[in-house]
């Protein structure tokens, strides 16, 4: 079981900032959030960066028991 | 989360808090006797963006944990440009800020002006690039994420001038305290 972490724009369409997910890749887990939260998050979740225990991460990335995957959309700090 | 200044012994002070920015201890901790410069870059909280008349407050969120590391990842990358840096102070602000409240703040101190003016605007260029945090703005007609965001980039892309405001790394040394500079 991974742990996802949702920020800004992403966790409002979501509607939380923290969920579990078991899927075995960052591919997997993100359309399994999105059949989750909806079309808003999806459309957010594919303009955002993806991180595996803060690391850049690609769709086949896998995912393991405690892994931190965090949906990043555009940064805007400062 | 670090408010109070570093030991003497340390040469970056690196925090992401959600108090009041330590804008006038981070001047004091940065003059060095080595160093003839020190200049700082403070980021306040706007009363207006494009779109968006009378903004009152900006909430900052963050993805605390990794807020930090990515400023030491900036921190780094500015010494190795600047070998001469004394000092380095990168501090983002979270949590709910009003118009006048500073949000981030950058000092560095180096023995020359001119890599002090260019060390200190290449962190805040590279920050706003580098590190997740978004803000989300109310104004007079409502309420809405910051305009202009971007892609956070790479940890790899932090050392390669991401905001493309400074000349390579080899055209660094023999500009030190003789120019201006390029920023501005």
């Amino acid at each position: 079981m991974a742990h996802l972490r949702l920020f800004g724009p992403a966790a409002e369409a979501a509607g939380t900032r923290h969920d579990t997910i078991d899927e075995p890749t960052v591919g997997a887990a993100l359309r399994a959030a999105t059949t989750r939260y909806g079309q808003a998050f999806a459309a957010i979740a594919a303009a955002s960066q993806v991180w595996v225990n803060g690391e850049q991460a690609i769709p086949s990335t896998p995912l393991g028991d405690g892994d931190e995957l965090a949906v990043l959309p555009p940064v805007s700090g400062g | 989360m670090i408010r109070v200044m570093p030991g003497s012994s340390l040469r970056d002070w690196i925090t992401c808090t959600d108090a009041p920015l330590p804008v006038a201890d981070a001047l004091t901790w940065c003059v060095l006797p080595s160093c003839g410069a020190v200049v700082s870059f403070v980021g306040t909280v706007r009363d207006h963006a494009e779109g968006r008349d009378d903004v009152v407050a900006v909430e900052y969120e963050a993805y605390e944990e990794q807020v930090e590391p990515r400023l030491a990842t900036v921190a780094a990358a500015a010494r190795t440009r600047w070998p001469d840096i004394g000092r380095l102070v990168l501090v983002h602000r979270v949590g709910r800020l009003l118009v006048g409240d500073a949000s981030v703040l950058v000092v560095a101190s180096t023995p020359h002006r001119a890599e002090a003016f260019e060390a200190a605007r290449f962190c805040i260029d590279t920050i706003k690039q580098a590190v997740p945090v978004w803000k989300r703005e109310t104004w007079a007609d409502g309420v809405g994420w910051g305009l202009g965001a971007r892609q956070i980039i790479g940890a790899d892309d932090i050392h390669h001038d991401p905001a493309g405001t400074h000349p390579p790394d080899g055209a660094r040394t023999t500009a030190a305290g003789t120019g201006p500079g390029t920023a501005g």
